[in-house]
């Protein structure tokens, strides 16, 4: 039998995108320790609907399975929560003891305004994608398998750089609001495939000059991205990044 | 939708104003300073040399003539350019993210934050401040003219080991001293792995060794540096 238990809740409460924000504070004394942190603020909002004095606090959410990149919020001063490797999706009650204070908020950063509660718009990063985070295929008849061979070791690289789903935790635990993991992930993924040489310079400049047109911040190599990527993408990639745009440009 | 329409090849200037050229040339401006911290310190070294080493090493120096003149002129560029881009970049963080969390915490490792890499504008401007107060009073310290000098080999040369002797036994200096190099250490704790990341010369293999080397560097050049005012001090007391 699952344990019961009473959690108390501060939550960020913002009406639309230039309101007031404020965190209020929800106690739930029914919690399920088995429960996902996410269906806990399910009960929340539940409960919200049926005293019928409140909005629901309203959150992204879609697969709940860590794929999709779409839910993120910062759970205790950390994007996605203590648990390594893992998205706010994955974040159970059994991680936290009968009685604690957990203080939820949205990704802060002037390029993710708040749409509402927790709800960030992050389509900052849909543009950097369309800058340049493509490759242009011919269309016609699925090609042969294995026609176009790649090293074992180009393949690992550029898979554990393409498994960012881009959630955006990067730029909201970065102290400077900075975007470079992201960027530099979708950037190192493509530079290591025979896919991506063709708009390989370009590429990189293009999505650089997007991402500082966005109004994120500098990178200052502090590392946070990583520690909090559900996806654990090594800061490599933004090394990668650097001297993909240093050779496009001095090259 | 529509990303802005941007030159494919940018020209120099706005390389180096994206936000990678900035990063690199942090990173090679303060690898220049890095280069010659450490040179000055073991030059610092020196004043524990037998007979007149310390003053014989400063009188070379001087006596490279234009040789020095243009080291000089490049360290200072490399520190405008430097500080100017560290401030941008602070400044330009504050911008991102207007209004900060209620509640922030690190998630630890793999992250690499620290207090010394948290701290780098307020090193970084105590550095700064440092430097020309420290330049005031050695480099346009007292000289030859206010006698200051000794002869070595029927030659007159400024005897700095005893300004810098005198300096050192006052408290505000050795202490001073003392504590700015500490704050070199942290900056360099965190800016020397840093610029190398910066300069995207870092790979998953390479980065914990890089890191590493980094720690022991930023301890070897404060350690190295406050032997020499502790030393004067504690032995004149």
């Amino acid at each position: 039998m699952a344990q019961t238990m009473t959690i108390h809740f501060k939550i960020w409460r913002q009406s639309g995108p230039d309101a007031k924000g404020k965190l209020v504070d929800y106690t739930l004394d029914n919690l399920n320790e088995d429960m996902s942190f996410l269906e806990a603020l399910d009960v929340l909002n539940e409960t919200l609907i049926h005293k019928g004095e409140e909005d629901p606090v309203e959150f992204d959410n879609d697969c709940r399975e860590g794929i999709c990149g779409s839910c993120g919020v910062v759970v205790g001063g950390i994007a996605h929560g203590p648990m390594k490797a893992t998205a706010v999706c994955q974040l159970h009650m059994r991680h936290y003891k009968d009685g604690d204070t957990i203080v939820v908020e949205p990704f802060r950063a002037e390029a993710f305004p708040i749409v509402k509660d927790l709800v960030v718009d992050r389509s900052a990063f849909d543009r950097i994608i369309a800058a340049g985070g493509y490759v242009s295929v011919d269309t016609g008849g699925a090609p042969d398998a294995n026609s176009l061979p790649v090293p074992k070791n180009d393949v690992d690289e550029a898979f554990d750089f393409a498994t960012c789903i881009g959630c955006g935790a990067c730029v909201a635990s970065c102290p400077n609001a900075s975007a470079s993991l992201f960027t530099g992930a979708k950037i190192a993924h493509l530079a290591h495939l025979p896919q991506g040489q063709a708009e390989r310079k370009q590429r990189v400049v293009r999505m650089v000059d997007q991402m500082q047109a966005e109004g994120f911040g500098d990178c200052s190599n502090h590392g946070e991205c990583e520690a909090v990527c559900p996806k654990q993408i090594s800061i490599a990639a933004i090394a990668k990044m650097r001297r993909e745009y240093l050779r496009a440009v001095f090259g | 939708m529509t990303p802005r329409n941007t030159r494919d090849k940018p020209d120099i200037l706005s390389a180096l104003a994206s936000p990678v050229g900035k990063k690199a040339l942090t990173g090679v401006t303060g690898l220049a300073w890095a280069g010659f911290v450490i040179l000055h310190m073991a030059g610092n070294l020196s004043y524990f040399g037998a007979g007149e080493a310390y003053n014989e090493y400063a009188h070379k120096l001087l006596s490279l003539g234009p040789l020095l003149y243009a080291a000089e002129i490049l360290l200072v560029v490399c520190l405008l350019i430097h500080a100017v881009l560290g401030i941008n970049i602070y400044l330009g963080k504050r911008r991102a993210r207007k209004r900060g969390y209620d509640v922030y915490r690190s998630a630890g490792r793999p992250g690499l934050q620290s207090p010394s890499s948290r701290s780098m504008i307020l090193t970084g401007v105590a550095l700064l401040v440092f430097l020309v107060i420290h330049i005031k009073s050695f480099k346009f310290g007292p000289g030859i003219a206010e006698g200051y000098s000794l002869l070595v080999e029927g030659e007159q040369i400024r005897d700095l080991k005893r300004l810098v002797t005198e300096k050192f036994q006052h408290p505000l200096y050795a202490f001073g001293y003392t504590g700015v190099m500490i704050l070199l250490g942290f900056h360099l704790r965190h800016g020397a792995w840093s610029a190398l990341q910066s300069l995207g010369a870092m790979n998953r293999r390479l980065a914990p060794l890089v890191y590493g080397i980094a720690a022991a560097l930023a301890v070897g050049v404060a350690v190295g540096f406050v032997a020499l005012p502790l030393y004067i001090y504690f032995s004149a007391l």
